[in-house]
């Protein structure tokens, strides 16, 4: 067993910050000769908002896929609630409760809101293929307690008048908007977004970073985003982790972020010869 | 008021309550959908939760005679809110949800509201953040709690808490409210409803319970309204027309009131539910035909075809059959196969199917928008209120159904028409007063009971029925005597879809000009049908070919206004397409949606001048308001054209 750092914090506007949910120790992810991540170590903290930020190819999404299992690094050591990951599928660690939304909408195109959304629910249904087809006894039951779950996410998100358009016909920032929601009704302890207000106007951009952080309040949802727009990040998060060229160049609140000199070169360009 | 008014026993609405709770203890009252499904209360259901929320508001510390504010949607919990402050023996105060910090902050210091129930996070953000200004205010209930968690709780509190709070002390409240409740009677004031002010600051008007109960009960037996029917409550719980409607006829007849799920599933909520008495302004008529007619244009030519056949026929006999008219037997017969291909399934869409009584009021609806409604079958009448006679003043009875006329007095309606036109009218509906505001009173109602509406219009010998010509206050003449009414021309304009609002000047003027608010679904829908590429509002509203088809439609307006007598120099010699939508954020409207004439040619009175010049464009800058309250601006170079005019012979009014 790991030792499960105890030390909370509580934050500028009041909440309580819990031990480590996930830490990353000295993470190193390689494809052939080309080092995506660079020996990064960090961790998330039970009910934080945690931001990982940095330029293009700085290794932010490669950041996530690992947390995420897709990739697995070639060095290094993930631990999640304390105890040490053995190298997963993706599917296994979702099981865990760990959900994501992606950063060029991997929605079902076809398929209305709310079955997409249903999709969402898909590891927490224990009934057996057939019955769920035949719908009958407890796969009936199944479906309705998770159609409740369902709504309860769809009134979260304001998008009841959308339950039933397919997903393909909306615009951007509703897709985007149901992707969470799907991600959501997995009920996550841990969420993952990356870039959640990509190609964004500014008022759809207020809008997703209320969501985030109502997530966070209401449900007390641990959430790790990756983003682009500096402000956003600054604004919504507690903590944030800044790469560039696959290295950890800060970490900390937005305030010593803001002031540390490795990223101000990094964001406003330095010769990196 | 002297002689009773109203049934022994049903005199405030928590006898009313209590009876309908007896009477129709299983029967659903109010209905909302949540989490995609139905809910509904019965009638004992609701008369429990009423008192419970009463008895936490006293449990709070709530006296008698106190206003509660109540802001939000329709939702069963706030009409529930209203009635439990009834039967606490205070007084609701609704407010338009819509309405920005600083307006709030007007009626709830005005009104001294001390306890204030709002619908969620953002309501109460709004109260707070007047709160200063408002040391009458002493406890805010929300309904919502999501985002609340974070709130320093001193004087805030959940709904559900207090309903809590009450049913834990029912044995030491239950006694207070009984106290409380026998002391009212029909005088006692039943709601403050605030004007929604098209001219000035809003004034509350208070109505007793006579007023209200006596509207619902007249308007209900006129159109035999039963606990069987239903409606969608969507209509702003401030207005009036809601306050009757969702509370009084619904608690004198115990029929059940729905509230949709959201305010953009209003559409599909009202489809669900298929109400049989509906009641909407000319505006969302306006809407639904133009959402009609967008989907048919982009239909396909065989359905595009058969669409404007039937409806064809629909026009030529539909409302004959409506009004039990004779028509021939040919005539019904593809009547009936129209209904079978077009109407129904139509009917059916719009949610409009099961609509036996159907009113519209607010303002006047083009002729041919109504046409269209009573030739697919529904039964949509006009009706002409005001929030000072408790809606009621004029009605239409089936089979009396006329566009131009807003029907005869609602019984027991008295009606006057003074010298200069404008409608004066009695009643027992008439408010008792306008609060804090002796001299509006005293200007509005005279010791005989007299409300002087504000309209101008006439009763119409052959059929006895009043017809409305404009605000007493539009209505004038132009530089040559004859008469000017601005809204006569601009319901002609509205009815094509393409154009949300007009607003036309010529008051003392040689000739008319026109301000013109395109819609953006509509001509959104033709631009892209037609690959006109766009950017924004503005630069569609300035398009050229935009410009050329309003042309051609106000040279039609033009063409059926020179028919008219009495109005034929209205017709509009220039016009313009307004850059920006006209918004209640930026004052230009009320937040009914009435446009404040005197307002938009105040603002816009570089373009007015600039219409009445030769001038081929203008340049012009525009002060706009966010939703959240923040300024900006915009800029914009307009296009000024003239349009051809009928030319007809001018004679001058007496």
């Amino acid at each position: 067993m790991n030792d499960m750092n105890p030390d909370s914090y509580v934050t500028p506007d009041g909440r309580t910050i819990g031990g480590k949910v996930l830490e990353m120790r000295n993470i190193t992810l390689r494809f052939g000769g080309v080092v995506a991540i660079k020996n990064i170590t960090f961790d998330i903290r039970e009910g934080e908002i945690r931001a990982i930020i940095g330029p293009n190819g700085a290794g932010k999404s490669s950041m996530l896929n690992v947390i995420n299992g897709f990739y697995h690094p070639q060095e290094g050591e993930i631990y999640f609630h304390g105890e040490k990951r053995k190298p997963m599928k993706p599917y296994q660690i979702a099981k865990q409760g760990i959900a994501r939304t992606f950063q060029n909408i991997a929605l079902f195109k076809g398929m209305s809101t709310l079955d997409n959304i249903m999709t969402g629910r898909f590891n927490h249904m224990k009934t057996n293929f057939f019955l769920q087809m035949l719908w009958k006894g407890p796969a009936e039951k199944e479906e309705a307690e998770n159609r409740e779950i369902v709504e309860k996410v769809i009134d979260f998100l304001e998008i009841q008048a959308i339950r039933k358009t397919p997903v393909g016909a909306l615009p951007y920032g509703l897709q985007k908007r149901v992707e969470l929601g799907r991600a959501l009704a997995a009920q996550p302890r841990l969420l993952l977004l990356d870039e959640p207000m990509a190609g964004m106007n500014v008022e759809e951009k207020e809008d997703m970073s209320r969501f985030i952080l109502d997530v966070n309040d209401e449900f007390g949802t641990t959430i790790a985003l990756i983003e682009h727009d500096m402000g956003v990040v600054m604004d919504i998060s507690d903590r944030v982790v800044v790469m560039d060229y696959g290295k950890k160049i800060g970490d900390g609140t937005p305030d010593e972020v803001r002031n540390n000199q490795a990223v101000i070169d990094a964001y406003l360009g330095v010769d990196h010869g | 008021m002297s002689a009773s008014v109203l049934p022994e026993g049903l005199d405030t609405f928590p006898k009313l309550l209590a009876r309908n709770a007896g009477q129709w203890a299983n029967v659903p009252a109010y209905r909302e959908k949540e989490y995609g499904i139905w809910q509904s209360w019965s009638w004992s259901e609701v008369h429990e939760e009423v008192n419970a929320l009463a008895m936490g508001y006293v449990a709070l510390g709530l006296n008698e005679g106190d206003y509660v504010a109540i802001i939000g949607r329709n939702r069963p919990s706030l009409y529930w809110a209203m009635l439990a402050a009834q039967a606490a023996g205070a007084i609701p105060v609704p407010l338009y949800q819509d309405a920005n910090a600083e307006e709030m902050a007007y009626v709830l210091e005005h009104s001294g509201a001390r306890f204030i129930v709002a619908e969620d996070q953002e309501q109460v953000d709004k109260v707070l953040e007047v709160q200063d200004r408002l040391p009458a205010v002493e406890q805010i209930i929300y309904y919502d709690k999501r985002g609340m968690r974070k709130y320093e709780h001193k004087h805030l509190n959940a709904y559900e808490d207090v309903q809590a709070e009450g049913r834990a002390g029912h044995a030491r409240l239950m006694p207070v409210l009984k106290e409380r409740q026998e002391k009212l009677d029909e005088n006692s004031t039943c709601v403050m409803l605030y004007t929604s002010g098209t001219t000035g600051k809003p004034k509350g008007v208070v109505l007793s319970n006579a007023n209200i109960i006596a509207s619902a009960k007249a308007s209900s037996e006129f159109d035999s309204l039963s606990a069987g029917d239903s409606v969608l409550a969507y209509l702003p719980m401030a207005w009036v027309g809601d306050f009757i409607f969702s509370i009084g006829q619904a608690c004198w007849t115990g029929f059940c009131v729905a509230c949709p799920e959201s305010p953009e599933t209003m559409q599909a909520d009202l489809r669900e539910i298929g109400p049989s008495y509906f009641f909407a302004p000319p505006r969302f008529f306006e809407g639904l035909l133009t959402n009609v007619m967008i989907r048919i244009e982009d239909a396909s030519p065989m359905k595009k075809w058969l669409f404007h056949k039937y409806m064809a026929h629909a026009k030529k006999v539909g409302p004959d059959l409506l009004d039990g008219k004779p028509v021939s037997f040919g005539d019904r017969l593809k009547y009936r196969i129209g209904e079978l291909l077009i109407y129904g399934p139509l009917k059916n869409t719009l949610g409009l199917s099961r609509v036996r009584v159907g009113y519209t009021a607010g303002e006047a609806i083009g002729p041919e928008i109504f046409e269209f409604y009573r030739s697919l079958g529904i039964n949509l009448k006009q009706l002409y209120g005001q929030t000072e006679a408790s809606v009621f003043i004029t009605q239409q009875p089936d089979g009396e159904v006329r566009a131009d006329t807003v029907g005869v007095p609602s019984p027991g309606v008295e009606l006057k028409i003074a010298d200069n036109g404008e409608v004066f009218y009695r009643s027992a509906g008439v408010f008792v007063e306008y609060y804090k505001n002796p001299e509006s009173t005293a200007g509005t109602k005279d010791a005989e009971g007299w409300v002087a509406t504000g309209d101008a219009g006439f009763i119409e010998e052959s059929s006895g029925h009043l017809r409305i010509i404009d605000r007493a206050k539009d209505v004038g003449k132009m530089a040559d005597g004859s008469m000017f009414a601005p809204k006569f021309v601009e319901n002609k304009l509205k009815f094509y879809p393409d154009i949300l609002e007009a607003v036309v000047f010529g008051a003392g003027r040689e000739n008319c000009v026109a301000f013109i608010n395109i819609d953006l679904g509509a001509v959104g829908n033709w631009a892209e049908r037609n690959n006109i590429a766009y950017a924004s509002y503005q630069e569609l509203a300035g398009h050229p070919q935009v410009l050329d088809s309003i042309q051609s439609h106000i040279e039609e307006v033009n063409k059926s206004v020179a028919a008219d007598e009495m109005l034929s120099g209205c017709q509009i010699h220039r016009f313009l397409v307004l850059h920006k939508e006209l918004d209640p954020d930026d004052g230009e409207m009320t937040r009914t949606r009435k446009v404040r004439r005197k307002i938009v040619g105040e603002k816009f009175d570089d373009l007015v001048a600039a219409l009445y010049s030769d001038a081929k464009s203008i340049h012009t800058e525009t002060e706009v308001t966010y939703e959240d309250g923040r300024k900006g601006a915009i800029s914009a170079t307009l296009e000024l054209r003239d349009v051809a005019v009928v030319p007809v012979k001018r004679e001058v009014a007496a």
